[in-house]
């Protein structure tokens, strides 16, 4: 059955089930009780603190409770309130969890989830509540996703939550009340498997997370000019469907970039790569990259808005791919 | 062979590890000076008494986690000297199967959450065992190692707050070696580094890190302790090393001779063996014997080493994931 619920209810959704389901999955995570958003509404009434666990403010112990703890046979969710506290626990992702596996020599799995709560800058947030860190945790290696939908969000959740790898869940923080239609059946949905949100035969966008949903306004008003993109969502950010890539770039001959995260070195540089090296051949035109600025989020609104991908310069872009020849 | 630490109750199979240790580490310092080991390690040699006392009081379910300096941890947890050495030298046969190396040697089977190269590191993952323990209800406990240098680094405050608080069955092991690599203790942290513990609520000891006695006696109150659910522990040894911080800094030890030649006094072996000799029934001759047959060991020890295969380049982005997909993880040049 399908019902209509928010990004939050979603997620909440695929925690109490994935705790139903498996009993080694437990949650750590900091202010759980306080917590007002939602994806935690009802974890410790129905499981316990034992496991859903209100942690002191350690998010570095925290991420390295949760390797051990996965280590020792349990498949811990780690809830970051903000996507920047990550940051503070850096050495346990990228040098920890992350490297484990291999140096271990496959002696073991760790088969952590990183949910990283409101990723992204929303109104005024500034430098520190603000960033979208998904390409420092690519970088490292750590299978990462960005769900655009809230049937997405429990989907890969509940994936993330199966896989016997450190996941990060990035869930974009204007999505975070955004409501949509969820089955309540807990079905996965697969790494690396991308999604044409909108079919188009002209301009591929490459679209990630919230800009998703300002690629589709985008899409209805260059339709009024008689241009029709095409919207490719990667959900799944690393492993990345380089099938359904290339695909639409074969279809379309043209991409253009959509994502919030630093210009130099962020996700839309690596897709750039990708479609340069594997679809050459189907270019009309160079590909073109909309991305935030290579600066740290101001705080000011019209300074803020400045250095984030919006959709004027979305169009703009589109317009430019189109007009090269 | 790997039998070990966990009914090395009696002096004699103590001594008898820390001889395995000692010798273990000789011989690694000696390959890796010829070529047969690559890159450099981090010796024990000094601190044996730690990682065997506090080991006698574990049983094969309790998780270590160890330190850049691991050898001594990990074959007094009841590391296997073959397997240890073929790592060290990038054997398909090794620990890790050539992929760790020296510092991230594991056996997960023998509860040893691997040693690892970042300073404290090791101590939120020995939380986390411990943390599963508690929850299932399970008799084990969980034995962070490290120096103290790592007295100063965040996630281990972070996790003694932790431990102290959810009243894990946690020991914390400090190696208070006096030098964090090269500088000196007294320049690096004021006061004792057991009151720290204590101050976050834990209960603290701390022991004459030379004698393998004391070690395995303040260990075992505070295993026993953590073992019955009476919370976490904290354990600060007085140790020294005899070598420098590690064999690429042999030139580069800022510490003076006659130091070291204080400290050699206190060798953990001649105490231990001092022990051994006044015992009734025991005499220098049997433990020279000992001695002998330790050595046979680790040679055994490393011509099987020797003897196995090398990984196969073609498998160089293996044991990344537990689950792959096409085409990742990526490669070099495709």
């Amino acid at each position: 059955m399908t019902r209509e619920i928010s990004f939050v209810e979603a997620l909440n959704e695929a925690l109490l089930q994935e705790m139903a389901r498996d009993p080694s999955v437990l949650v750590l995570g900091e202010n759980i009780r306080g917590q007002g958003r939602g994806e935690m509404r009802g974890l410790q009434d129905a499981y316990g603190d034992d496991r859903v666990i209100d942690m002191p403010i350690s998010e570095a112990a925290m991420t390295g409770i949760a390797t051990g703890a996965a280590l020792a046979g349990g498949r811990p969710v780690v809830h970051y309130q903000i996507s920047s506290l990550i940051f503070p626990s850096f050495d346990q992702l990228v040098d920890q969890a992350a490297k484990l596996p291999l140096m271990l020599g496959g002696q073991g799995h760790v088969a952590t989830t990183y949910l990283v709560m409101g990723c992204g800058a929303n109104g005024g947030r500034a430098g520190q509540h603000s960033d979208n860190p998904y390409p420092y945790l690519i970088h490292a290696g750590i299978k990462s996703v960005m769900p655009a939908t809230p049937a997405d969000a429990k989907g890969l959740t509940i994936t993330a939550i199966r896989e016997d790898d450190p996941v990060a869940v990035f869930v974009p923080v204007r999505l975070m009340g955004s409501r949509g239609p969820v089955e309540e059946a807990a079905n996965a949905i697969p790494l690396a498997k991308g999604k044409v949100r909108r079919e188009g035969r002209d301009v591929t966008v490459v679209a990630v997370g919230h800009l998703v949903h300002d690629a589709l306004a985008s899409a209805e008003a260059l339709a009024a000019e008689g241009i029709e993109i095409e919207i490719w969502d990667p959900r799944s950010l690393l492993p990345l469907d380089r099938e359904g890539l290339a695909a639409s770039v074969a279809k379309t001959g043209r991409a253009v970039l959509l994502d919030d995260s630093h210009r130099s070195c962020g996700f839309a540089a690596e897709v750039a790569s990708i479609i340069g090296e594997t679809c050459f051949g189907d270019l009309k035109a160079p590909v073109k990259r909309v991305t935030r600025a290579d600066v740290t989020i101001p705080f000011g609104e019209q300074l803020e808005a400045e250095v984030l991908p919006d959709r004027r310069r979305l169009e703009s872009a589109v317009r430019a791919v189109l007009a090269w020849s | 062979m790997t039998a070990s630490n966990f009914d090395a109750t009696s002096l004699v199979a103590q001594y008898r590890l820390m001889r395995r240790l000692r010798r273990f580490e000789e011989r690694t310092e000696e390959l890796l000076d010829a070529g047969e080991i690559r890159a450099h390690a981090h010796l024990y040699i000094g601190e044996e008494a730690v990682a065997v006392g506090v080991a006698a009081t574990l049983v094969p379910r309790d998780v270590i986690t160890s330190t850049h300096r691991g050898h001594g941890h990990i074959l007094a947890k009841g590391g296997d000297p073959m397997r240890m050495f073929a790592e060290l030298m990038g054997r398909e046969a090794g620990y890790n199967k050539g992929r760790g190396g020296s510092m991230h040697i594991a056996d997960l089977e023998l509860g040893i959450f691997g040693a690892n190269g970042i300073v404290g590191a090791g101590a939120p993952m020995a939380c986390g065992a411990a943390r599963m323990f508690k929850n299932r209800g399970e008799p084990y406990v969980a034995v962070p190692f490290f120096g103290d240098g790592a007295m100063n680094q965040g996630v281990l405050l972070e996790s003694l707050n932790v431990a102290a608080v959810w009243d894990i069955p946690v020991v914390f092991v400090c190696e208070n070696n006096r030098y964090a690599i090269t500088s000196p203790i007294a320049d690096m942290a004021r006061g004792s580094l057991a009151d720290r513990a204590a101050a976050f609520g834990l209960e603290a000891e701390t022991a004459d890190g030379m004698d393998v006695n004391a070690v395995n006696a303040a260990a075992a109150r505070l295993v026993a302790r953590a073992r019955a659910g009476e919370g976490a522990g904290f354990l600060e040894c007085l140790t020294y090393r005899f070598e420098a911080h590690n064999t690429a800094l042999r030139s580069a030890d800022p510490r003076t001779a006659a130091e070291i030649a204080h400290w050699r006094e206190r060798d953990p072996l001649t105490i231990a063996a001092q022990r051994l000799d006044d015992t009734d029934g025991w005499g220098a001759t049997d433990r020279a014997d000992l001695d002998a047959e330790v050595d046979v060991e680790i040679e055994d020890a490393i011509a099987r080493a020797r003897a196995c295969a090398l990984p196969g380049a073609e498998t160089a982005r293996d044991h990344m994931y537990a689950q792959t997909y096409p085409g990742f993880p990526a490669g070099v040049s495709e």
